[in-house]
């Protein structure tokens, strides 16, 4: 039932050891399958050379001329190609040029080292500023991939007149995910009654995009395509639009071999490749007047959107509609542009944007705290969003907003203020170990932005099986985050059934409907409705068919069940999405409700910094959050306490390192993520406000927990060191050397 | 090219000989000729843990195991934790806790575990994140695997 | 996995007599191998040159630690586990079971090998600065016989060693350290586990009536190869503990280390870190 921990459906098959990832499937015959790849970020594609000592004639080989359909990966922009052909652009590096398998996997590897690009370089634009610049350019006629504008009242005129004005620069990296388990697709391509039939198993989040993209890249029609979502080890966004690209690849090595084909990332491929989070640079301008009551915010928000525009047009939307943050503010504009450069496209990454532009805002708020000297938790608090207030898209805040009560919450939670009286007598001593503490006060919009659900138009459902018990038609993924078990908790409840009567369907498009893509913390809000009223639905007809009487017992249900499988045949019973009648969107001037509604936290974090390596321990962190309704505590605990170790990763450790346009650090090694060592234990806090649009009342959660760690964190910093420029992340030791040497060297 | 050898293992308590390379890694002698498929690939490099598997009772990256080395060894992989039909005190309360959220590092984290569980009977979360710290995950922050540890320590601790 | 499985050859020596005949019948064409946790990884990653392999792990001869009244001599295949595992080697080389237990994670320690730990050459490995520190002696045996060499005179160069053909590193002697001592080991990586090391600072110093008798102070990550601070060692020898001079000796370090920029640190990080370790050893020893 809904607020139960119910233990995760296939849990049992994970600790055993039985559940089974793509690379697990076993398919005898199969070729191993590879990617040729450029080393170069930007040039014409002259030729293909096949090196000697490699029996050529034994490998299935793919290059651009061979598609048969569109050589366009299906996305939000349709601008990527599958492959490179000759005499075409290579726009990054890493980008696919030929794909090649061959049954012996050692022999592939040894083929993939023996063929060589010949391409004749052309100026690379690298990073945002070149981008700007324009001497050089890469896309479209002024290197934009999107430009948004977001504006409420007039800025111009307030900062004349008000008693402060206060700019910030701020930047964040790019971010991996490092999913433990690297992409990976099978695939199979053969006649099915004459017609013929792409058939892909992988760790995919989204069936419908990666079936969409095949159907693009083949010219079939829907029937002749089926995508299959294996069990998948972890995806975070890094497995959203990606799959589409390797997908398709191991469709054309199965179509042109007719052969099976298994297409494996190693760890290396996987991090140099496929998708990560934007990098952005943000620049703020703030006008408060004396009491510290915010008057105006201008925002310049820029991601490095990579190649091709793919989801950059998504990413920079929530990433501008978040940028304002929980405040609430008369005199908005936000200017959000993507801009090209020759790197792999970034995609999707847990928070998609809001990351970046929350990290600027909640850094930005410390530090004109500081300048107007007023206490970081005041100056928040006179500023929040309460019931009635607009925010910068106009959206009316229409619930029972208590931002302050969660701060509060959260400060309590770990001390926040003894803590800081008690550092701010230890600091000054000597000894190389300064203590901090920080927070940081943000919200995650749930669900798609703007119109984006009515674009979808979500179908799911619930059939009846010939045992009696239910399961979950939806193509909705499991990738960790106990979307199994969630589902399975909201029908049992809207059957009033023991959570164990009812399970979910594979995941296969011949069988599941679209009810859209596992993402944009919209699974449990949007697909959890919708399951809700096909629930009601489905036990309605049986009523109403004569199979059930009520009220009913789970066994008199069960009985029903079978009895009327065994007499219809199929019983199932679908809902879709209708847009709820007060959401109002304009896609162009960006004003109205951007999200149906937002789940809302404080985030506190105590570090510890050894002023002699510039080592930071996270000695503590508190993360509460107002979420709606907790479905199932559990995991829904499991989510956040996930969620803030990779936002601490992104505000400490995670950094990308790229040379000539492409990720150098792509060893496990080398890109550090969190180990059990380096996390404290985090308390998660809950708090209720039922929203009336999502199942039981619940919001979204899967994102939320990025946002907030990473400026709690260099809040934290900035307690334990003083003003130094603390305006990036990950603020790994080196990069905080540097910045304690700028202010002690002067 | 190297002549294949006969290799002689025992897997989960069960004799197996195949003919395989000798470089081959044990990673792949347990996957693609024994088809236990629980052991996983995350990095190749030794970082991840995912491919944890014991070696003559001690934790080892299966995808360092060059095949020659495993002449005559013992390997417990994930599949031989369980008694059965019934799950380990520590896979039980993987399960209670939440300890797997994608899963994919959870037979890896599993052999730790139960290893870090034999030597330390009674662990404190700094023995437990310490016995672990060769096993990462993504998912969970390493929190319910912690309480799933001591869970597990407290029930094999009461019934010894 | 990159490498190409049929190009790879191993020979399974039962004995190290056997082993050394191979090695003299054909110098060089046999690389070592130990625990594999180096070679294999480079292997996963496709870039392992050598290719034909001698696997020591069934030579008894090489494993075990054996303790006489004046030091300890552990057999080549001594892994990172055997290393914290030993009571006298907690008794007598601290610092020796800080560099084990810095290695990697537990499945690569019980693994990896202090001869393959020396003999991969890498200057970020954990264990050479401790050894340094212990003033650590190898014993390299060939057909010919056996060579004593001191462990700082061993490293030549970048992946260069004072190592021939024909011979395998079979024994590692540590003289246990006699009188009042103090021991110092720390390594900086990016986090707090399975890191590599961006620099390590590892010290003995024997103290006699109230000044540094003797001190050797090993580093790793900072040169090409794990080296002995000895300018630093100069700065300090002899000194008084009440009295130590820090920033010269801070001053002195500069010249023991070559750091670079590379892919998990800058020269300038490693610089300045390096010192500041030095800086805490010498409060520390000072509040002794």
């Amino acid at each position: 039932m809904i607020g139960a921990s119910s233990i995760r459906k296939e849990g049992r098959a994970k600790v055993l050891g039985t559940a089974i990832y793509t690379d697990d499937k076993f398919m005898p015959g199969a070729l191993h399958g590879l990617t040729v790849r450029s080393e170069v970020p930007r040039g014409i594609l002259r030729a293909i050379h096949f090196g000697e000592g490699i029996p050529w004639e034994e490998f299935t080989l793919v290059t651009a001329a061979d598609i048969p359909g569109t050589n366009l990966v299906a996305s939000v922009v349709d601008d990527q190609p599958f492959l490179i052909g000759i005499g075409e652009e290579i726009t990054h590096s890493q980008q696919a040029v030929l794909l090649l398998a061959h049954p012996d996997r050692f022999l592939a590897e040894k083929a993939r080292r023996a063929v060589r690009l010949e391409i004749e370089e052309l100026p690379a634009v690298l990073d945002i500023q070149s981008s700007l610049d324009l001497h050089t350019v890469i896309y479209g006629t002024d290197n934009l991939l999107k430009e948004i504008h977001i504006a409420k009242g007039d800025p111009d005129p307030v900062w004349a007149q008000a008693a402060h004005v206060i700019e910030g620069e701020y930047r964040t990296g790019a971010q991996e995910q490092m999913y433990i388990e690297p992409n990976a697709m099978l695939s199979v391509v053969e006649p099915k009654d004459g017609l013929l039939q792409v058939t892909v198993w992988g760790s995919l989040q989204c069936p419908y995009y990666v079936h969409g993209a095949l159907k693009q890249l083949f010219g079939l029609p829907e029937k002749q395509v089926r995508v299959v979502a294996m069990e998948m080890g972890g995806a975070f966004g890094g497995k959203e639009d990606y799959p589409s690209v390797n997908g398709g690849h191991a469709a054309l090595l199965a179509w042109k071999s007719g052969r099976p084909v298994r297409l494996i990332y190693d760890r290396e491929e996987d991090l140099a490749c496929t998708t990560k989070r934007h990098p952005s640079r943000t620049r703020l301008r703030t006008a408060f007047d004396a009491e510290g009551n915010l008057l105006a915010l201008a925002a310049d928000f820029i991601l490095d959107g990579g190649a091709y525009a793919t989801l950059s047009p998504v990413v920079l939307s929530r990433g501008a509609v978040h940028a304002a943050s929980v405040y609430r503010c008369p005199h908005v504009r936000i200017h959000a542009r993507a801009v090209a450069t020759n790197t792999p496209p970034p995609g999707a990454f847990r928070g998609f944007g809001a990351p970046q532009s929350l990290f600027a805002m909640e850094r930005h708020m410390d530090r004109c705290a500081r300048q107007l000297g007023l206490d970081a938790v005041e100056l928040r608090r006179k500023n929040f969003l309460h019931m009635g207030d607009t925010m910068a898209t106009g959206q009316v805040i229409r619930e029972d907003l208590d931002l302050a009560g969660i701060m509060d919450r959260a400060l309590a939670a770990i001390g926040y203020r003894d803590k800081r009286a008690a550092f701010a007598l230890t600091n000054p001593e000597e000894g190389p170990i300064k203590r901090g503490v920080g927070f940081s006060v943000f919200m995650h919009g749930c669900g798609f932005t703007g119109n984006g659900e009515s674009h979808v138009a979500s179908v799911a459902g619930v059939q009846g099986l010939a045992d009696g018990t239910v399961a979950v038609l939806a193509a909705s993924t499991e990738m960790g985050q106990g979307k199994n078990t969630v589902f399975a908790q909201i029908v049992a409840e809207a059957l009033q059934l023991p959570v164990e009567l009812v399970d979910t369907a594979p995941v296969d498009t011949d069988h599941v409907p679209n009810s859209g893509p596992t993402v944009a913390s919209r699974s449990t809000m949007m697909v959890g409705r919708i399951l809700e009223d096909a629930a009601i639905g489905f036990k309605q007809a049986l009523v109403q068919q004569g199979f059930l009487v009520e009220p009913y017992t789970p066994e008199s249900f069960q009985a029903a069940v079978a009895k009327a499988v065994a007499t219809l045949g199929t019983l199932k019973c679908y809902g879709q999405y209708h847009r709820p009648p007060n959401i109002k969107w304009d896609d162009v001037t960006y004003q109205g409700d951007a999200y149906p509604t937002y789940s809302w936290a404080c985030y506190a974090a105590e570090v510890a910094v050894d002023l002699d390596t510039c080592e930071v321990k996270v000695a503590d962190f508190v993360a509460v959050q107002e979420v709606g309704r907790v479905v199932n505590p559990t995991l829904a605990a499991g989510q956040i306490e996930g969620g803030v170790a990779q936002g601490i990763g992104w505000g400490l450790w995670e950094e990308v390192t790229m040379q000539r346009g492409r990720m150098i650090n792509n060893q496990m090694t080398n890109y550090i993520i969190p180990t059990s060592v380096d996390l404290p234990r985090i308390q998660v806090v809950f708090l209720e406000n039922a929203h009336a649009g999502g199942p039981g009342g619940a919001k979204g959660i899967g994102e939320l927990p990025m946002d907030g760690p990473a400026p709690a964190v260099v809040n934290a910093l900035e307690n334990a060191l003083g003003a130094l420029r603390l305006d990036e992340v990950p603020m790994t030791p080196d990069r905080l050397l540097e910045r304690c040497e700028e202010v002690s060297h002067g | 090219m190297a002549e294949c050898i006969d290799l002689n293992l025992t897997v989960n308590g069960a004799d197996h000989r195949v003919s395989v390379h000798p470089f081959a890694r044990l990673l792949d002698v347990l996957r693609e000729d024994l088809r236990l498929t629980g052991t996983k690939e995350g990095c190749g490099e030794g970082e991840c843990g995912a491919c944890t598997v014991l070696l003559n009772g001690q934790v080892v990256n299966s995808c360092l195991v060059p095949a020659v080395q495993v002449q005559g060894a013992e390997v417990v992989t994930v599949e031989g934790l369980a008694e059965g039909e019934s799950l380990s005190s520590l896979q039980a309360a993987f399960l209670t806790h939440n300890g797997a959220q994608c899963g994919f590092c959870t037979p890896g984290m599993l052999l730790s575990a139960t290893d870090l569980i034999n030597r330390c009977p009674n662990p404190s979360d700094d023995q437990i994140r310490d016995g672990l710290a060769g096993n990462l995950c993504r998912c969970t922050g390493y929190a319910k695997i912690l309480d799933a540890v001591h869970t597990a320590a407290a029930d094999t601790r009461t019934a010894r | 996995m990159r490498g190409y499985l049929p190009d790879f050859d191993v020979r399974v020596p039962s004995s190290l007599g056997e082993a050394l005949e191979l090695m003299a019948h054909a110098p060089g064409a046999y690389t070592p191998l130990a625990g594999g946790t180096d070679l294999m990884v480079v292997y996963n990653a496709g870039r392992l040159k050598p290719t034909r392999f001698l696997d020591l792990s069934r030579l008894a001869e090489l494993r075990g630690i054996e303790e006489d009244a004046t030091s300890l001599r552990f057999g080549a295949l001594t892994t990172f586990t055997d290393l914290r595992e030993c009571r006298s080697v907690h008794q007598h080389f601290p610092n020796l079971v800080k560099s084990a237990r810095a290695t990697g994670a537990l499945a690569i320690q019980n693994r990896g090998t202090l001869a393959g730990n020396i003999a991969n050459a890498s200057p970020a490995a954990d264990t050479p600065p401790s050894l340094l520190a212990y003033g650590a002696e190898l014993e390299l045996v060939s057909p010919r016989g056996l060579r004593r060499v001191a462990y700082d005179q061993f490293h030549q160069g970048y992946k260069r060693m004072d190592l021939a053909a024909d011979e395998l590193l079979a024994w590692i002697i540590v003289p246990k350290p006699s009188g009042r001592g103090f021991h110092y080991f720390r390594k900086v990586g990016t986090r707090q586990a399975q890191a590599i090391s961006k620099t390590c600072l590892a010290a003995y110093a024997r103290l006699e009536e109230g000044c540094v008798a003797d001190l050797r102070i090993g580093l790793g990550s900072v040169a090409p190869t794990p080296v002995r601070a000895r300018n630093a060692e100069a700065a300090l020898l002899g000194q008084p503990l009440a009295a130590l001079p820090i920033e010269a000796a801070r001053e002195a370090l500069l010249a023991d280390m070559s750091p670079i920029d590379d892919i998990r640190a800058t020269a300038h990080y490693r610089s300045v870190v390096t010192r500041n370790l030095l800086g805490q050893m010498l409060r520390e020893l000072a509040s002794l």
